[in-house]
């Protein structure tokens, strides 16, 4: 969408508030606002108490895990012994998904006043937030953003560092993260230790997602309940989520709405629905690392943690990945595939080799040498680079391709048996 | 944690070699060094004040971080032939990333790769252009699908960009 952006009216517009707003990117702008009263109010708050409001408010993290926040924070040890650290992860990387990009150019101080209070109530004198290198414009708007807000001294004794990454999909996983701060290669932890425990420069450190932090400062303001009250199905997940939607539908762009929300208003409603002449043939609702949904199970979805999980897919980042009928889904899955074998950290035999060689047989098929059996040999590689790597970037790659199988097998036997004309050359 | 320039901190060769943390430079590399336990924590920022220099970064550049940080040069090797930003050889004055992964992909993101390739004469993904002036690069997701197709053109991020607008775009960089 462009800017100035105006909200659909089914929109509940908490952290997309000033998106398009210059002025509030500027740190008179942000306080004129309201901005950092909550920050300083948290600073006068027993850590504790505002670990407690953030468990009671059921936000989860909205990086692509889930995992419920006020727990992750409580798992810091209560008792300083030793430096503690927050992470935030603003390496945003997966296919489909770029919101806390407009986190980050729109309200900045949103970001830099979720991290002050999630830095306080876990104890962290030190914040890292890790941007990727791509984002050269959200980096230019924090590094402004950081400036302005510490020489108004409204940290206290909180130190916000920016560090900048330098392209690696897999410094978005929070153990690689870790080792790309400390100037390593960016290869995954075996956990545990948990991060928690053993993090960055082997100190207790939470990370945690843009998004999820920006959420922080609107639920210490409004009140855990509001934000548990704002969810339209289950209670087990409450708040907005920003979705960012993007492919074959005429307006893409983020949209903001409550967790329960229906993917098929999103999509038909809220997006103004397909291209002309076009009908929707799949979708990938939490970035490319889920299932791929085919139309049915698209058009019944709702958009929480349990409702994706219900039609075969997941949450995720929310990245919403919209696919008509003149996709070529093999081509499709063949492409992510290839960005997972460019993006694997290399430690793993399963994924080092599964990603490679999953690539190959899709070009293989792509190019018209393709054989039944690839197909069962796709879905016995994709089994052996699931649940058992040191990360998830392998049961990533398998997902779209044990997905795609499943749902457009046709298209997939329509190039192996050459009633399609290959595209790629072996 | 300061940092200190040292005669052996000049990578030994035949030719002189120029290095990149001296003065103001290396002042700027202790105040980063400053916010981390480690040194070895300043590599990805010390290798960015590198590329952002000299363009690139090479053998003896990497020597010279290493020195400076404590490190060996192959640890340093390492680290730079992990992440995808850093150039191990020079490129061309524009540098530009076309994104291709799937949400980009299916609204036509390798026709936009090919009209770089075309209009600035590269020809080929990573060559250098005959006159020096472009080295055109696929990259995976930029996180920007909304606006498909965002290309990186240098420290530009520009979205939504068709075929169409490529020429005027490839003017514009002199």
């Amino acid at each position: 969408m462009g800017y100035p952006h105006k909200p659909h009216p089914r929109e509940t517009v908490v952290l997309s508030k000033y998106f398009g707003d210059a002025d509030a990117r500027t740190y008179k702008g942000w306080v004129k606002r309201g901005g950092y009263e909550m920050l300083a109010q948290a600073l006068t708050m027993e850590p504790a108490k505002v670990i407690d409001i953030v468990k009671e408010s059921g936000l989860r993290g909205r990086g692509g895990a889930g995992f419920p926040t006020g727990l992750k924070w409580s798992f810091m040890p209560k008792e300083k012994k030793k430096p503690h650290y927050l992470c935030v992860n603003a390496d945003e990387s997966e296919p489909g998904t770029f919101k806390d990009r407009e986190i980050m150019r729109w309200t900045p101080h949103a970001l830099l006043e979720g991290s002050a209070i999630a830095a306080h109530a876990i104890q962290a004198e030190v914040v890292y937030i890790y941007i990727r290198g791509e984002f050269t414009e959200p980096w230019t708007y924090m590094e402004r953003a950081l400036a302005e807000a510490s020489a108004a001294k409204v940290f206290g004794a909180i130190k916000i560092y920016l560090h900048r990454g330098a392209g690696a999909y897999i410094c978005g996983e929070e153990t690689a993260l870790m080792n790309s701060i400390e100037g390593k290669r960016g290869n995954p932890r075996i956990k545990p230790p948990f991060p928690a425990a053993a993090g960055v420069f082997g100190m207790p450190t939470t990370i945690n997602n843009v998004e999820t932090l920006a959420a922080i400062p609107p639920i210490l303001k409004q009140g855990a309940a509001w934000y548990k009250g704002l969810s339209l199905s289950s209670p087990k997940s409450s708040g907005t989520k920003l979705f960012s939607v993007c492919g074959h539908v005429q307006k893409p762009g983020n949209y903001e709405v409550t967790m329960g929300f229906p993917l098929k208003d999103l999509v038909y409603e809220l997006c103004g629905g397909m291209r002309s002449g076009r009908t929707l043939k799949a979708c990938i609702p939490g970035g490319s690392s889920v299932p791929i949904l085919n139309r049915e199970e698209t058009e019944s979805c709702l958009l929480d943690y349990e409702g994706v999980v219900e039609r075969g897919s997941m949450l995720g980042s929310g990245g919403v990945i919209v696919f008509d009928d003149s996709a070529d889904m093999v081509y499709q899955i063949m492409r992510l595939a290839r960005f997972y074998a460019h993006e694997s950290c290399a430690q793993c035999t399963q994924c080092r080799e599964g990603t490679a060689w999953t690539t190959k047989i899709l070009e293989r098929i792509l190019a018209g040498q393709g054989k039944m059996a690839d197909l069962d040999l796709l879905l016995d590689l994709s089994e052996n680079m699931t649940g058992k790597t040191i990360c998830v970037l392998s049961d990533s790659c398998a997902a779209p391709v044990v997905s795609g199988i499943k749902r457009f097998k046709n298209e997939f036997e329509d190039y192996i048996a050459g009633r399609r004309k290959p595209v790629m050359v072996a | 944690m300061s940092v200190t320039a040292h005669p052996s901190s000049t990578p030994a060769g035949t030719d002189a070699y120029d290095p990149v943390f001296s003065g103001a430079v290396l002042e700027q590399l202790g105040e980063i060094l400053a916010r981390y336990p480690t040194k070895q924590a300043g590599l990805l920022p010390a290798l960015w004040i590198v590329q952002r220099a000299r363009g690139w970064i090479s053998d003896r550049n990497m020597a010279e971080v290493a020195e400076v940080l404590g490190l060996t040069p192959a640890y340093v090797k390492g680290v730079v032939t992990f992440y995808t930003m850093y150039h191990q050889h020079p490129v061309g004055k524009h540098f530009v990333q076309v994104c291709t992964t799937s949400p980009c992909n299916i609204c036509g993101a390798e026709a936009v790769a090919k009209a770089f390739l075309e209009t600035t004469g590269a020809k080929e993904l990573g060559a250098t252009s005959p006159d020096g002036k472009w080295t055109v690069i696929e990259v995976e997701c930029l996180g920007a699908c909304g606006f498909a197709t965002p290309v990186l053109v240098d420290d530009d991020f520009i979205e939504s960009v068709t075929p169409d607008k490529v020429p005027e775009l490839v003017r514009k960089y002199k």
